[in-house]
């Protein structure tokens, strides 16, 4: 195939033009690269649709699955299980996917295009910006996805279509933020093994020992102390407030000062990281 | 500090914990030629671009980019340079037109402009027919080709090259050298690293021999290869059963150690000084030896680096194998 490919030979005169030219343009603005690295994201996913399975098939699957399975047995009855389950089940994947943005960095430091991207006289954080809004649609439309089939399995929100847009922009804002955990692991580790491995020994605590599957206040007293300060606790709390419809200010503050802990530390050090990658 | 120089180090260090992987390079690099930087696989080569392309700090030394300094002036220095990586630095999910016009955008054009000067690039490469391939079902020619014109969307005044030509067949390999030479014609100075002395001797107009992260000899092609001697003589004995006594003498006459292969009618020995080659074919007349083919060739560049280094080249060996 590839032979076939390169039939066309080269022509002299028109590499010679082609190099002749020596305007360089005016940099682009911050705005505007980062855009140019969403586009290149659209544009994978485009050539690489299996991508968005992290974001469809698994939250079905996660859905059904613990809705099925846990609904009986914890609530008694899964509709009834699912009004509880869904938020935070909600959190957990989406949670869970923003691992795949250091991988996508992890990737790209492997292959050598990052260094192109590092040479270039852009606003470095743009590539990471970039890519990061296009997550934020993966994420909303992971999120889309898991509430309609919330709707159709008996789930009704209390907080309406605003408790609903406000749950998920709660989600979108921490999401963003946990983000740069992952950019910075994705800058220091080697493999993507290693990186995928760490990643998960992160999440599985994480989101696991959280109040996503049961009231806390059944565990005993040390678990429970871990889990109410749970970043990802704190970012069920909220949501299901939203979706219930009785949240509290308390519980978006929270939600918001997780959010800043994650993004101050974690943003700075992967731009360090980033500039100064061996 | 000199501005006729696109490349000025000195002392140039990089560690990698306890190993020094490049260990106090001092480079002065003209303008507007090719300059080659020769060395075995973890001579030290890449990490050297590296820190030249500002994507690595030095650990001790300096180096300055037509007098800007490549730690404390980064950016003015990435706005003068572009590198093509030793591994194709392009997203080989994407179209080799949607590529270039990332890098278009990134470098600032506009949206139109962008898609102009993609097309230009991808006729000019003769990759039109690819544009709408993934690069991943690229050859390692046209890879090559479309990771070097990622590297010209703005075509910069020094361009780093590492190995461009490593794995390429022939015809590939050819292409590689038109461009590199097309771009110095149009006044931008190129530093490329290579393994194979070939491509060195053909294309750089300096050459820089590095050895674990040491320069061990610099100069022009034809400077290298003077430093180890004038060349080497082959002789092709008529009658092999004269060898031995055809070795003493030569080893006599040219006061060097004469080399034997497989073919026991031929020797060669690494000459010193031109002028006692006559001497020595002389003395093999006037002992009746006869001699069916001589000649004196200038030491290629295998010779020159063996010479230095004590090592064989890859060439070298592969050609063995
Ligand atoms: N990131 C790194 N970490 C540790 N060692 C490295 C790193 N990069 C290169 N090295 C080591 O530095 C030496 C020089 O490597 P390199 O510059 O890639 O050589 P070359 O390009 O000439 O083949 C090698 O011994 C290599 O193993
Ligand atoms: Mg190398």
């Amino acid at each position: 195939m590839s032979n076939q490919l390169d039939q066309t030979s080269m022509n002299e005169e028109r590499l010679r033009d082609a190099i002749a030219s020596r305007t360089r343009p005016k940099r682009p603005s911050p705005i505007s690269s980062s855009l140019t690295f969403s586009s290149r994201a659209l544009l994978r996913i485009k050539h690489v649709p299996e991508q968005l399975f992290d974001v469809t098939v698994f939250p079905v699957i996660f859905l059904l699955m613990f809705t099925y399975l846990f609904g009986g047995a914890i609530a008694g009855s899964t509709a009834e299980y699912l009004q509880f389950l869904l938020p935070g089940i909600l959190v957990m994947t989406v949670a869970q996917i923003t691992m795949y943005t250091g991988i996508d960095l992890n990737n790209d430091i492997r292959k050598g295009i990052f260094d192109r991207f590092r040479t270039l006289p852009i606003w470095l954080p743009s590539a990471l910006v970039g890519a990061l809004l296009v997550d934020m649609v993966r994420y909303s439309g992971a999120s889309a996805i898991m509430i309609t089939l919330g709707f159709i399995l008996g789930f009704r929100p209390d907080g309406g279509i605003i408790g609903v847009l406000g749950a998920v922009g709660m989600i979108l804002i921490f999401c963003f933020c946990l983000s740069w955990v992952w950019t910075t692991l994705g800058l220091i580790m080697r493999s993507e093994k290693s990186l995928m491995m760490v990643s998960f020994m992160v999440l599985f605590p994480l989101t696991f020992v959280s109040n996503v599957f049961v009231d806390p206040s059944t565990l005993p007293g040390w678990l429970e102390s871990f889990v109410d300060v749970n970043p990802i606790s704190l970012l069920v709390d909220a949501v299901r407030g939203f979706m219930h419809g009785n949240v509290t200010g308390e519980a978006i503050m929270w939600v918001f000062v997780a959010s800043g802990i994650f993004f101050v530390i974690f943003a700075p050090l992967t731009m360090y990281l980033y500039r100064n990658k061996k | 500090m000199n501005h006729e120089l696109a490349i000025e180090t000195k002392g140039l260090v990089k560690t990698f914990g306890k190993h020094r992987a490049v260990d106090g390079v001092d480079l002065s690099i003209p303008k507007g030629k090719v300059y080659g930087f020769l060395g075995p696989n973890g001579a030290g080569k890449t990490t050297t671009i590296r820190m030249l392309a500002t994507l690595l700090q030095p650990d001790g030394g300096e180096a300055h980019i037509f007098g800007k300094n490549i730690v404390t002036e980064a950016a003015e220095v990435r706005e003068r340079i572009s590198l093509t990586g030793q591994y194709a630095s392009i997203d080989e999910d994407l179209t080799g037109i949607e590529n270039l016009v990332m890098i278009s955008r990134l470098m600032g054009y506009k949206k139109k402009e962008a898609k102009a000067r993609a097309t230009e690039l991808l006729a000019a490469f003769g990759l039109e027919e690819a544009a709408k391939k993934q690069v991943k079902n690229y050859s390692g020619g046209m890879r090559r080709r479309i990771d070097i014109a990622a590297s010209i969307v703005v075509t910069p005044d020094l361009l780093f090259l590492d190995e461009p030509t490593t794995g390429l067949d022939p015809r590939s390999r050819n292409q590689v050298w038109d461009i590199v030479r097309t771009l110095v014609s149009a006044g931008t100075t190129v530093l490329l690293t290579t393994q194979y002395l070939e491509e060195a001797d053909q294309l750089a107009d300096r050459i820089a021999v590095i050895n674990q992260g040491k320069i061990i000899a610099e100069g022009t092609s034809s400077e290298l290869k003077a430093s180890v001697g004038a060349g080497t003589l082959n002789v092709r004995l008529a009658d092999s059963t004269d060898r031995e006594r055809a070795i003493t003498i030569l080893s006599e006459k040219l006061q060097t150690d004469i080399k034997t292969s497989g073919d026991t009618a031929s020797l060669s020995a690494q000459v010193g000084d031109a002028s006692l080659v006559a001497e020595a074919l002389g003395e093999l007349v006037q002992h009746r030896i006869n001699v069916s083919d001589f000649s004196l060739g200038q030491p290629s560049l295998d010779e020159v680096f063996l010479t230095l280094t004590g090592q064989k080249t890859e060439s070298e060996e592969e050609g063995k194998q």
